[in-house]
């Protein structure tokens, strides 16, 4: 029988510390859609996504009735349309045109993104995957729910520097066809390096093509959870604090274990991974930052923040697998800045800078995420950052990703607006030296050698 | 049938416990188990209840009871146990 001190523990991490289940995400796959005729390509999607995922959302509040979890998201991903749209999209407006029905389909079943306006590219791109990502600008532009992204590398391939020549442009051409709002267009665009195929996670959720017909997959959160927890134990020692941080782990992953399978069961589509995810909202007290000041830093960037995150994203990985046999997504601690008040806070307050950020991503569970930097950064500057990350990622086997958000007409001591979950930024200097010569290179960067590893 | 846990936080006031198991036995929900206890001036307590037989759905109950709570300025939440057994046992 549950005790009314754990009864009251769980109700707490729900109603004071901002627990909740981040994400139901449905796995679409459209393989069965292809199609070289656009029109019946177009129709296709819009059945299969509108039958598939007709009762997700009613499934989602349901159960977040009968639980008493908030479910913030419910979501579809589909296979990478640059694949999906091959045989039928001889010209980028071709694929606007899927971009508009994947957003009439997901505005029919009532979900607020759907991910897979994509193209794995980690070794070349195909003259479709190319349009795609030409595409990307006026897709993401021209609908309200698309999410896009594309990989650029993995740890088997090498990084493809053509691609991430081109994104420098696309970025920068998004933020221009969107600067009315802030250049938000960027913030539903991610560059990965290793993507993984089961990311339940926005931006860069798609259903790859190693994946069964349907899935669902789960994200939860709780950095205000383990912020909480972290309190009670200031001072001890590291064994007591990567003890707190795992037992949490387990109990927040407990809870998207329950809420995945029943959604599952609910839907009649298989459970695929738990995404144990500290994902941050700009909400007081749902801060990732916050867990790192928590630890012992004055502010997130200050010296030992590295090394306090990958203690951070390891225990939590730790507690997560205990919790559910299938962890996977992109499973650890986020960092994007704009969505965590504590990581603006420490921007503001000049403690973090983007290369300490792009430190931190070698051992936090993704990337440079939502950060604003000027308008006027060239192309080439942002494929150069692009092209550091994903080094990063391949060099290390983890998944690292870019998101980028160049604000035309906004410069360094400017702020940005971009509200909700995808919060408030300061725009953060970039350094000004150039790489043009390096970028304009052609080909790619072979993979990395699998052994003396130093 | 999954059994519901209910939770009810706030100032202590007369006739709390009354009014919710009025609301149960209205709706034909058995009760099963209570632990109660005030600290620091606050009402704290845990309902265990059965809805084998109950005229209401879970979320139903959810919403009433969270309603009748804050008439009575107090959280009262209604959860099924699962939730609670995921998080706490092995």
């Amino acid at each position: 029988m549950i005790s009314i001190m754990e009864a009251n523990e769980t109700v707490k991490m729900i109603t004071q510390e901002n627990l909740d289940v981040r994400t139901i995400t449905m796995g679409i796959s459209l393989i069965d859609c292809i199609d070289s005729d656009l029109d019946r390509l177009n129709e296709k999607i819009y059945r299969k996504i509108t039958e598939k995922a007709r009762d997700l959302v009613s499934v989602g509040r349901d159960i977040e009735k009968e639980y008493g979890i908030p479910i913030v998201n419910k979501r579809i991903s589909v296979t990478p349309i640059g694949l999906i749209g091959a045989a039928a999209c001889r010209t980028e407006d071709d694929f606007v045109a899927i971009a508009k029905t994947l957003d009439r389909a997901a505005g029919t079943v009532g979900v607020n993104f759907l991910g897979g306006y994509s193209a794995v590219v980690s070794k070349g791109m195909t003259p479709a995957e190319e349009r795609l990502i030409r595409s990307i600008p006026k897709a993401l532009s021209s609908t309200q729910y698309i999410c896009a992204s594309v990989n650029v590398g993995s740890t088997r391939t090498g990084i493809d520097m053509d691609a991430i020549r081109l994104l420098g442009n696309i970025i920068l051409e998004t933020a221009e066809l969107t600067k009315e709002k802030d250049s938000l267009g960027c913030a539903k665009l991610v560059v990965f390096c290793n993507a993984p195929d089961d990311n339940p996670f926005m931006a860069g959720a798609f259903h790859g093509v190693t994946e069964g017909d349907t899935v669902i997959n789960v994200g939860v959160s709780g950095p205000g959870v383990v912020k909480t927890a972290l309190e009670q134990i200031r001072g001890e020692s590291f064994e007591v604090l990567c003890e707190t941080i795992k037992k949490t782990a387990f109990k927040v992953t407990r809870v998207g274990q329950l809420v995945a399978q029943e959604a599952s069961r609910r839907l009649g589509v298989p459970f695929g991974i738990i995404d144990l995810s500290l994902a941050p909202t700009p909400a007081i007290g749902d801060s990732v930052a916050d867990i790192l000041c928590e630890i012992g830093l004055e502010k997130a960037g200050a010296p030992g923040t590295t090394a306090a995150l990958a203690l951070l994203n390891d225990q939590v990985k730790k507690g997560g697998v205990m919790a559910s046999s299938y962890v996977g997504g992109l499973s650890g601690a986020f960092i994007p800045v704009s969505e965590d008040q504590g990581m603006i806070d420490a921007v503001e307050a000049g403690a973090l800078h983007l290369e300490k950020l792009e430190a931190m991503t070698c051992v936090c569970s993704v990337g440079l995420d939502m950060i604003a930097i000027p308008g006027d950064t060239k192309a080439s500057t942002i494929s150069g950052i692009i092209a550091d990350e994903m080094a990063i990622g391949m060099v290390n086997s983890k998944t690292t990703a870019v998101r980028l958000i160049p604000v035309i007409g906004k410069g360094v001591g400017d702020s940005v607006e971009f509200g909700g979950l995808l919060g408030h930024a300061p725009v953060m200097p970039v350094n000004a030296f150039s790489c043009d010569a390096f970028i304009s290179r052609s080909g790619r960067i072979p993979a990395p050698i699998h052994s003396f590893k130093n | 049938m999954t059994k519901l846990i209910i939770t009810v936080i706030g100032k202590d006031t007369v006739g709390i416990i009354a009014r919710v198991c009025s609301y149960l036995a209205d709706h034909n929900i058995n009760i099963l188990d209570i632990s109660q206890t005030i600290v620091g001036g606050y009402f704290n307590m845990m309902m265990v209840a059965d809805p084998a037989q109950s005229t209401v759905t879970a979320g139903q109950a959810a919403d009433e009871l969270d309603a009748l709570g804050k008439e009575m300025g107090l959280s009262i939440r209604v959860m099924k146990e699962d939730i609670f057994n995921a998080m706490h046992r092995i």
